[in-house]
C-alpha cells in the first residue's frame, strides 16, 4: 500500500474499533488492521460489557448491538471446600434501556463495532499481522510493517490496540513492568444449555442475564472464577495468577473441572456440553504497572496499555478499551486539526484519560490488585465469612445462642487471621473502595 | 477442529516442533474419552477439538532446548492451557504450535531468558474463536 493514512490502528478489538470510529467520524483517513480473519476472532473475555461508554459513540446502540443477555442479577460468591456464601443482587432496572451490563460473544460484538468504524469510513484490513513499527531514517515512527508482501502501511499516527501482549508497545520500549506477576491467565468454557434450563437454574426470564463472580474456587492459585449466562449457553471460567499457576504445578482445566464439582456450582453447570474452550491473558497489574501511554506519534490503548480493571468487586475491560480507544482517536483528530505537531496527540490523549474514568478509576483502585490476590482475601476471609454464617445459622440446641460479637471473636481466632492484618486490610479496603 | 494450511505442506518448521499432539498425560485427573460427563471433566483432546485452529505453515513459537536443559521449573509444561509443551527424556522440551491459543502464558512464565521466542502467527491463521 502506498497510500499514506492519517492514522493506522492496529487491532480491531473494542479499543481499535472505537479509535477508528472516532477518527473516521472526525474526517481522518484511517486504516484498521486485524490479524484474525475477522474482528473478534482472537478475542476472549470474562464476560460482561458495560455499555455506558458507547452512548456517546453510537446512540441507541442497544437496539442493534449483538448482545446475548442483559445482566439483571449480579452475584458475588465466596467458596470453601463445602460452603458457599453469596451476595445476590438483582434489579429490573438493568433489564431495560439504557441497561447496565450485557453478555455477548466477542466475535459477534467486536465485528459489529468494527463494522461501525468501517461504515464511518475506516478501511478495515483483516488477516494481516503487524510485525513491527515502520520508522524513517531519522528514527521517527511513520507507520507499521505487516506480514503481507509490500505490506508497509504509512501513517502520520499509529494507535496500537494490539492486545495484552502488545509487541508494538514493547518494541517502542513503553513497557517497564511486563513481568508475569502482573498478568493472569483466563480460561473459559462456553457450555450449551437449553434456554429453559438457563432460566430455571439462574432464575431468569426473557433476556435477563446473570453474572456470578466467585472467590475461593482456585485452590492454591490466587485468582477467581465466573459464570455468565448467554442466550442458550453459559460461560464458566477461571482467572489464575501466572506465578501462582506455575508454582502450583496444576493444570488450568483441572482447576476449572474442580470448581464445577463444587456443590454450589455443580447444579448450575452439570450436563451442559462444551461448545468452545478458550484462553487469554489479562493485564491485572492496575495503575502502578501500566506502560507509558505512547511516544511521539504512537499511542497505545486497551489491553495493550494494561487498562483492564481487576478490582475484585469491579471486573471491567471492554469499557476501558472503548474509552481509551475513543480518547486516542479524539486526540489524533485534535492534533490533525491543529496541524499535527508530533507531540500533540500524546498530551491530548493523556489529558483525556486522566479526565475520564479510564485513568481516574485505575488511580483510585491502584491498591486493589495486591489486596484482591492476597492470601487473606483469596482464602482466609472467605473461610472466615462462611464459618461465621454457618455458626449464625446452625441451631445448636440445647446450647443457647451465642451473641454475634462472641461468634465473631471465636471465628476470627479460629481462622488464624491476625487482628492487625484484618485492621490493615480493612483500612486498605476503605482507602481503595471507599 | 484443525484446518491445515492450503498447500498441505509439512507443518513442522523446526526440528523441535511436533506435528501431532504428544500423547503424554498432562494432568493427574483421570480423563475418560467422549463427551463431558455430569461433572464436566473430559478428555483433553475433546476439549481442544471444540476450538477452530487455522494452522499456519510457519511455527510462531520457537524453543531453545539447550536453554531448557538447565531449567528446573519447567513452568511452561503445566501452565500452557493448550498443553503444547512436553518434557523429553534428555531434558529438552518438545513443543507443538498448531493448537495454540496465542495467550502468551509460556513466554511470560518462562524463567530462562530467551528459551521461548513467541510471536503472532501470520495473518488469518491461528486460533479463531466463535463463541468466546
Amino acid at each position: 500500500m502506498t497510500e499514506r493514512f492519517d492514522a493506522v490502528v492496529v487491532g480491531a478489538g473494542p479499543a481499535g474499533s472505537a479509535a477508528a470510529l472516532v477518527l473516521a467520524q472526525g474526517g481522518a483517513s484511517v486504516c484498521l488492521l486485524e490479524r484474525g480473519p475477522f474482528p473478534g476472532s482472537k478475542n476472549m473475555y470474562g464476560g460482561v460489557i458495560y455499555g455506558r461508554i458507547l452512548d456517546g459513540l453510537i446512540p441507541q446502540w442497544w437496539d442493534e448491538a449483538p448482545v446475548q443477555r442483559w445482566v439483571t442479577r449480579r452475584c458475588t460468591t465466596m467458596l470453601t471446600a463445602g460452603q458457599a456464601l453469596t451476595i445476590d443482587y438483582r434489579t429490573s432496572a438493568w433489564g431495560s434501556p439504557p441497561y447496565n451490563g450485557a453478555t455477548a460473544f466477542r466475535p459477534d460484538f467486536d465485528a459489529w463495532l468494527a463494522g461501525k468504524a468501517e461504515a464511518a469510513g475506516a478501511v478495515l484490513v483483516c488477516s494481516t499481522t503487524a510485525t513491527g513499527l515502520l520508522r524513517n531514517e531519522a528514527g521517527a515512527i511513520v507507520g507499521v510493517r505487516t506480514d503481507r508482501p509490500d505490506g508497509d502501511i504509512e501513517a502520520r499516527t499509529v494507535i496500537a490496540c494490539d492486545g495484552v501482549n502488545s509487541f508494538l508497545a514493547k518494541e517502542a520500549g513503553l513497557y517497564h513492568h511486563a513481568e508475569a506477576d502482573h498478568f493472569t491467565l483466563g480460561v473459559k468454557e462456553v457450555l450449551a444449555l437449553p434456554r429453559r434450563d438457563i432460566e430455571e437454574r439462574f432464575g431468569l426470564r426473557g433476556l435477563e442475564g446473570a453474572d456470578f463472580e466467585i472467590v475461593g474456587c482456585t485452590g492454591d492459585v490466587p485468582g477467581g472464577g465466573f459464570i455468565y449466562t448467554n442466550l442458550d449457553s453459559i460461560a464458566v471460567g477461571l482467572v489464575l495468577s501466572l506465578p501462582g499457576l506455575a508454582a502450583s504445578k496444576r493444570r488450568p482445566e483441572d482447576i476449572l473441572a474442580e470448581m464445577k464439582t463444587h456443590p454450589a456450582i455443580a447444579p448450575l453447570v452439570e450436563g451442559a456440553e462444551l461448545k468452545e474452550y478458550s484462553a487469554h491473558l489479562i493485564p491485572e497489574g492496575g495503575y502502578d504497572m501500566m506502560p507509558e501511554l505512547g511516544q511521539d506519534n504512537l499511542l497505545i490503548a486497551g489491553d495493550a496499555a494494561a487498562m483492564c480493571l481487576a478490582a475484585g468487586i469491579w471486573l471491567e475491560g471492554v469499557n476501558f478499551a472503548i474509552g481509551s480507544g475513543a480518547a486516542a482517536g479524539e486526540a489524533v483528530v485534535e492534533a490533525l486539526t491543529r496541524g499535527g505537531v508530533v507531540a500533540q496527540p500524546l498530551e491530548g490523549y493523556r489529558r483525556r484519560l486522566e479526565n475520564s474514568f479510564v485513568l481516574a478509576d485505575h488511580k483510585k483502585l491502584r491498591r486493589a490488585p495486591g489486596l484482591v490476590l492476597s492470601d487473606r482475601v483469596q482464602s482466609r476471609y472467605p473461610q472466615l465469612a462462611c464459618n461465621l454464617a454457618e455458626r449464625m445459622f446452625t441451631v445448636d440446641n440445647p446450647s443457647p445462642k451465642k451473641g454475634m460479637v462472641a461468634l465473631g471473636r471465636q471465628e476470627i481466632k479460629r481462622s488464624g487471621v491476625r487482628l492487625r492484618d484484618l485492621a490493615r486490610d480493612a483500612w486498605t479496603g476503605l482507602r481503595t473502595f471507599g | 477442529m484443525r484446518s491445515r494450511s492450503d498447500d498441505g505442506t509439512n507443518l513442522a518448521h523446526t526440528a523441535e516442533a511436533t506435528t501431532t499432539r504428544p500423547t503424554t498425560p498432562v494432568g493427574d485427573v483421570p480423563r475418560e474419552a467422549g463427551r463431558s460427563d455430569a461433572w464436566g471433566s473430559m478428555a483433553f483432546e475433546d476439549r481442544m477439538a471444540t476450538v477452530d485452529f487455522r494452522v499456519a505453515e510457519k511455527a510462531h513459537i520457537e524453543v531453545d532446548s539447550e536453554v531448557c536443559r538447565s531449567c528446573t521449573t519447567r513452568s511452561c509444561v503445566g501452565a500452557c492451557p493448550a498443553a503444547l509443551f512436553v518434557p523429553t527424556a534428555d531434558g529438552g522440551i518438545l513443543f507443538n504450535y498448531e493448537e495454540c491459543f496465542e495467550c502468551g502464558t509460556c513466554y511470560m512464565i518462562c524463567n530462562n531468558e530467551g528459551a521461548i521466542t513467541w510471536s503472532y502467527p501470520e495473518g488469518g491463521h491461528g486460533v479463531v474463536y466463535k463463541k468466546s
